[in-house]
């Protein structure tokens, strides 16, 4: 099970770096702010933009079939799969037949949830992740902290430290010109040696058949288009129904993301090139059961721009890898639930339903009144730790009986100011290890009431 | 107009001069306000908590204690949030459509019941308003930082009515506070590291007291105010708008 408090506690011991995390995602959620702003019809595009969601989520089938059937048109083969591991197979046979040993990747969250590249280094295949958070993060051999921002946890120092380690920079390097600059001749050399090239998919458009990866670096795009296999991998919720629909998503995907008007390459894949072959592994791995949910199936709206993660205070001071999961953060908390109800229990619980993450989502994902299913869910499966689920049962007999509530008040508030400070401060009391509990005065309002206006 | 005033159970037992003050404030304003006994809590700690079946008792109680009044008044953002959005699972008879639709905040009730205009308070000092989430994003009771509408701030067209008071900006001016009911024993380090921040925040910009409209806010805040030997305090804004001095 995963353990976000403990983990969470973990991160913050290292105050200032929590800190900077923290300003870090904070200065991102605030150029977000800036460019929704520079947008007058911001709110009616989320409006909007939901709506297209709503309506995709409710006809899916039909969607996926004239995607496939238009894609086919277009000379693209289409494949499908039930989860994780037949689309690692499915991948691992077209590589197979064309006799890969080096593919290169890019933007694929949906690769990284079904774990493709262990996959295939078991199988010999050399994967090189081309975004660079996602090299560095690769080199490091460790999971993605933030979905748009994957190395985000990491400062200039210690990838000056890596890539002298890895690639040869010079040591005590932390110029982030330098150190990117060196990453680019490095992936360069992959680029030109790679067989196959796979990337994500950001839109899926049903009346062209045609796939749309919005990225900022072009190393999807270099990928693309030097390699004679492209592999373009997608879960089945990544469908809009026209491309006319694309210039809402397009407009609000990057300003949430980063703050950008839009990204850098947004490229449109139809079909494959003369004499190269074009791929198209659509996803299901969980997601069919969870549009049967259907007070969790609009979570399937997500674009997976990550502005839920950096408006978030509790992923900007617990790090993305507090999470246990690929897509951290309040998303990733109501995606979770679904998967392992059991070891994912945790993650509902790791927020205070503030609010903050309904309110920047796109496409207006009720995201903490999911946060708030779950745990009812969680609760009622019996996944709450005992302690807390007996003192939840007392407080509801407590607060139906009116003589109790004031008897028990009377005497917590008499324990608060006769005891002594090590009975009432102790390894029990996690509200007083950092803060005093409230002064308890004599008297009650209700009291107070009877007193003064009966 | 029959008005019921709730008092939230931790205010009860613990800030019983925040009660007064709402209760205060509103006969000043002529307000026909009656303290129904035997109040007990909204049930919000429990279904936060996951627990919504076991809050259910309590959902009834506080229906059957209020269901006569025109209106319901409480001094906390996140409990008239509670009754108005979770007591959808309870049976919807027109006592519990009554008691959802007429549950408000006390800023609520000011402002759009009573069309307050102005008050008779001084407050001379430097005040930082920590804008309560239930209340800001639940209830909209002012413009939230993320979402891109002008709405006006109840909370700060209150604050604006009261004498000598000087309203500061903060850098993050509706960040939470790390509260979140049991979160705070739940995951006690993010919580104290969330209300360290914004104490941070107010205290950069030299502020003397930092208001709210949920106590439950202020007691997380002052918790870490006291521990930490802070001058600074914190006052409900009933308080604030009744007048208090410090």
């Amino acid at each position: 099970m995963i353990d976000h408090a403990e983990k969470a506690a973990e991160f913050i011991r290292d105050e200032p770096r929590t800190d900077w995390h923290d300003e870090s995602l904070w200065f991102i959620r605030h150029k977000r702010d800036k460019a929704s702003q520079d947008v007058p019809e911001w709110e009616q595009l989320r409006e909007l933009a939901s709506g297209i969601k709503d309506n995709v989520l409710s006809e899916l089938d039909h969607y996926l079939e004239q995607f496939e059937a238009n894609a086919l048109q277009n000379g693209v083969q289409v494949h499908w799969a039930t989860d994780a591991a037949e689309h690692n197979r499915i991948v691992h046979s077209i590589l197979k037949k064309h006799g890969v040993s080096r593919m290169v990747k890019s933007k694929s969250m949906l690769t990284e949830e079904c774990h493709l590249n262990d996959f295939l280094a078991e199988q010999g295949i050399e994967v090189v992740d081309t975004d660079l958070g996602e090299r560095i993060i690769q080199l490091r051999e460790e999971p993605p902290s933030h979905i748009v921002l994957p190395a985000i946890h990491l400062k200039k120092e210690e990838i000056g430290a890596l890539f002298h380690e890895k690639l040869q920079t010079r040591e005590g390097a932390t110029d982030p010109g330098y150190l990117t600059e060196a990453a680019r001749g490095h992936l360069r050399q992959k680029f030109v040696e790679a067989q196959a090239a796979l990337t994500g998919v950001n839109f899926a458009i049903a009346e062209t058949g045609g796939v749309v990866v919005c990225t900022n670096e072009g190393n999807a795009d270099m990928g693309v288009h030097l390699a004679p296999v492209q592999i373009h991998c997608m879960g089945i919720e990544k469908i809009i129904p026209k491309a006319e629909h694309l210039g809402v998503f397009i407009r609000l995907l990057a300003r949430s993301a980063t703050g950008q008007p839009s990204t850098i390459y947004t490229a449109h894949h139809h079909r494959p090139r003369p004499g190269a072959e074009m791929h198209i592994v659509i996803v299901d791995n969980g997601r069919s059961a969870q549009l049967g949910r259907s007070d969790f199936r609009n979570s399937l709206k997500c674009i997976r721009c990550g502005a839920c993660m950096n408006t978030c205070p509790i992923y900007r001071r617990s790090g993305g890898h507090s999470y246990g999961y690929t897509i951290p953060g309040p998303i990733g908390s109501i995606l979770t639930p679904g998967i392992d109800l059991k070891a994912y229990s945790d993650l509902p619980f790791a927020s205070t339903l503030c609010g903050s993450c309904s309110d920047v989502c796109p496409v207006k994902i009720n995201i903490h009144e999911q946060l708030f299913r779950w745990r009812q869910i969680i609760a009622q499966e019996g996944y709450l730790p005992s302690g807390k689920k007996r003192a939840l049962a007392w407080f509801g007999k407590i607060m139906a009986r009116p003589a109790w509530f004031r008897f028990t008040g009377k005497v917590a508030r008499l324990a608060l100011r006769i005891l002594p400070r090590p009975f009432l401060y102790n390894r029990f009391n996690e509200w007083g290890k950092a803060r005093e509990l409230p002064e308890a005065p004599r008297e009650s309002f209700q009291e107070w009431y009877k007193k003064n206006r009966r | 107009m029959k008005v019921g005033l709730f008092i939230p159970c931790y205010i009860d037992q613990f800030y019983p001069q925040v009660g007064i003050a709402t209760l205060e404030l509103l006969e000043k304003l002529d307000v026909q306000v009656e303290f129904p006994a035997n109040q007990t809590c909204c049930g919000q700690p429990l279904a936060n908590s996951g627990s919504e079946q076991e809050a259910e008792p309590a959902y009834h109680h506080f229906v059957d204690l209020f269901h006569h009044f025109d209106h319901i008044v409480m001094p906390s953002g996140s409990c008239t949030y509670h009754v108005r959005k979770h007591y959808d699972r309870i049976e919807q008879t027109a006592e519990v459509q009554h008691v959802r639709k007429n549950t408000l905040d006390l800023s609520e009730f000011l402002l759009d019941v009573l069309n307050l205009q102005s008050l008779n308070a001084r407050f001379p000092y430097k005040v930082g308003l920590h804008q309560s989430c239930h209340g800001l994003r639940g209830l909209r009771l002012g413009p939230d930082s993320e979402q891109n509408l002008s709405r006006p701030s109840k909370i700060q067209t209150l604050l604006n009515m009261v004498d000598g008071i000087e309203l500061v900006d903060l850098s993050r001016p509706d960040e939470c506070c790390g509260f979140g009911g049991t979160f705070a024993v739940g995951e006690p380090a993010i919580s104290v590291k969330m209300g360290k921040d914004r104490i941070a925040d107010h205290e950069s910009k030299g502020v003397e007291v930092i208001t709210a409209g949920d106590m439950s806010c202020l007691m997380h805040l002052e918790g870490i105010i006291r521990r930490q030997g802070k001058q600074m305090k914190v006052k409900h804004l009933a308080e604030i708008l009744n007048g208090v001095q410090l």
